[in-house]
């Protein structure tokens, strides 16, 4: 009896642990193609660019040129576009969460005259690329006098529609007892934001705080077309510098754009279930 | 609702819960007034910038249309009507960057679905480590178009050793190939999208329920027959999303071409958004023309976005 069970068992048992096996292969397998862009580009940064020309080509820096880090980030001014693209991102997300915290928070908690049709216009600017605006936002930075410069760079982006569609939908979750409590306790409304609402919705904070972040970081059209020096450039605009460099420089360019993926791994690692929310935030409801 | 002692004489008794008044009480009306103040001011920041920065330029931007811009800089530019809006939109300079831009979204969506699609399926299991892989797989949203475009550039640079090697010919330079320059721009950008669109299809597939996927393996289904008839019709909002925002991307296309072919060779990747790029210098006029025309065809995408918003908005009741 028990001898049957276990035979009956048994192969079902190895079927499954081959099975597994197969999961685990194709998993590893996918894994290295989508990654193995990255790789080499790791690897040939740290090769000398003879290397890098060469048939078969090395999988594997056997001695590894670090000279080409420094000289990305001092000749080829990626430590500069970092911090133009640091301060230009600071910004712009700062000014989109509270742009956003302040307009969700009227659209939740507030009732006023055309609240239906703001709400109609905030939703329309998701419909504008901002690729439509350029031609014409271009004259008005140069005529404010922000050619060239942070502001120019980052005002335009100051507030979305995006980030006030997702805190409306944040706080809305709240519960509807909580404002009428906190206002009997004597909370203004601006007590109750700060110290009750945006806490609360801590999660879409994050979420937009990641997702505004991300945006502004890639930005690449935008700083094109209003910066003229290197005292402004981004660190995407920097690239655009490297990749024109010669064959004898190659190594240098690979290690520019390693040098522009670190911050964000970085970043990213540290709130991965942020930026999950962030950028499902408009796919799936929850 | 504030603290702030209310200068209107309503120190009378709180009204009763009795018979609805005629006219709404004083203190009700101060209290309104007061909250639309207070949403202006919340809402100022954002209406002027969108003011300036979106609105504005739209209007502007047909308005810009109307003029031809002069032969040399300083010439004032000429009234000319819709005449410009017909010569440019009716060119076959429009209608091939048009043409490309498809394409090109043709290329890069449904491809770039279905193996996010794939490895979300894949990384959906109930595996030892199965967390490590799913970061591997969304890993490429931690670059940028530029990024993206300055590897899989270098790497098709025709000196550097790894596409020969791969039985891959550089002869000519695959990004000055009138065949394949497109191609190439586009497997780059499916690269560089994966991981979002592995990060879009794992929340989708989370939402599918386990029950639902129970039942079809009691009732005998294959794995093939539940991924079929059950994920995928389940998937279909999500699905949906990933081709309208796809889309709506692909559209906007402009650092890949910038970095990687310039809109050439022969102008095979001479996109919408790297067109409009192009004409912003020399011809304001045709550029204010493409960017109207890039504006209705993305409006086009957006308003089946919002039918979907709507949709899933009334889902939730």
């Amino acid at each position: 009896m028990s001898a049957e069970v276990a035979s009956a068992v048994a192969p079902g048992r190895g079927k499954r642990r081959l099975k597994k096996v197969g999961q685990y292969t194709l998993l590893t397998v996918l894994a290295a193609v989508v990654l193995f862009p990255i790789y080499i580009t790791v690897v040939d940064s740290l090769l000398r660019p003879e290397q890098i020309t060469t048939q078969p080509p090395k999988f594997f820096p056997t001695d590894p040129q670090w000279s080409s880090y420094q000289e990305a980030w001092n000749a080829g001014n990626m430590g500069l576009y970092l911090k133009n693209s640091f301060i230009v991102t600071a910004v712009i997300t700062i000014g989109q969460v509270v742009t956003a915290v302040l307009a969700g928070y009227a659209f939740a908690f507030l009732t006023f005259p055309f609240k239906r049709t703001l709400f109609v216009v905030f939703l329309a600017t998701l419909m504008v690329p901002f690729e439509v605006t350029i031609v014409t936002n271009v004259t008005t930075v140069a005529d404010l006098g922000w050619y060239n410069s942070y502001a120019g760079l980052a005002v335009p982006f100051l507030a979305t529609g995006f980030g006030a569609f997702l805190m409306r939908q944040a706080f809305l979750t709240l519960p509807n007892d909580l404002h009428d409590a906190a206002s009997l306790d004597g909370y203004g409304h601006w007590r109750f934001m700060t110290r009750v609402a945006v806490p609360l919705a801590r999660p879409a904070v994050a979420a937009l705080t990641v997702f505004a972040f991300l945006g502004a970081w890639n930005q690449y059209l935008w700083p094109l077309l209003v910066t003229r020096d290197d005292q402004y450039r981004t660190v995407q605009i920097g690239l655009k510098q490297l990749r024109g460099l010669s064959i004898q420089d190659i190594n240098v360019t690979f290690a520019g754009a390693i040098i522009a993926v670190v911050p964000l791994v970085i970043l990213l690692l540290a709130f991965q279930k942020q930026l999950v929310r962030g950028l499902t935030a408009g796919a799936v409801k929850g | 609702m504030t603290v702030t002692v209310d200068p209107a004489p309503a120190a009378g008794p709180a009204p009763e819960p009795g018979p609805a008044p005629e006219a709404k009480p004083s203190w009700l009306r101060s209290r309104k007034a007061k909250e639309t103040g207070l949403a202006a001011l919340l809402l100022g920041p954002s209406l002027v910038i969108f003011g300036v920065f979106i609105f504005y330029p739209l209007v502007h931007n047909v308005y810009l249309g109307f003029f031809r811009s002069p032969p040399f800089p300083g010439l004032p530019k000429r009234y000319v009507g819709f005449d410009q809006y017909r010569d440019v939109l009716g060119s076959t300079e429009f209608f091939d960057s048009l043409r490309t831009t498809i394409v090109f979204a043709v290329m890069t969506v449904p491809v770039g679905i279905a193996l996010g699609l794939g490895l979300a399926v894949l990384a959906h299991q109930q595996l030892r480590g199965i967390a490590v892989y799913r970061t591997f797989f969304s890993s490429t949203v931690a670059t940028s178009v530029a990024v993206a475009a300055v590897i899989f550039g270098t790497l098709m640079n025709p000196q550097v050793g790894l596409l020969p090697w791969l039985g891959i010919s550089t002869v000519p330079p695959i990004l000055q190939n009138p065949t394949w320059a497109l191609p190439a721009v586009a497997i780059t950008t499916i690269w560089q999208t994966l991981g979002l669109t592995f990060i879009l299809m794992s929340a989708g597939l989370q939402g599918v329920p386990d029950e639902l996927l129970e039942a079809a393996r009691v009732d005998g289904a294959g794995a093939w027959s539940r991924f079929w008839h059950v994920t995928l019709p389940m998937l279909s909002p999500t699905i949906f999303f990933a081709v309208v925002i796809g889309s709506i991307f692909a559209f906007q296309t402009f650092g890949q071409i910038d970095l990687l072919t310039g809109g050439g060779p022969l102008k095979k990747t001479n996109v919408l958004t790297y067109f409009i790029y192009t004409e912003l210098g020399n011809d304001p006029g045709k550029a204010a023309v493409l960017a109207v025309a890039l504006f209705l065809l993305t409006l086009l995408l957006a308003l089946a976005q919002i039918r979907l918003l709507e949709r899933r908005v009334t889902y939730e009741r």
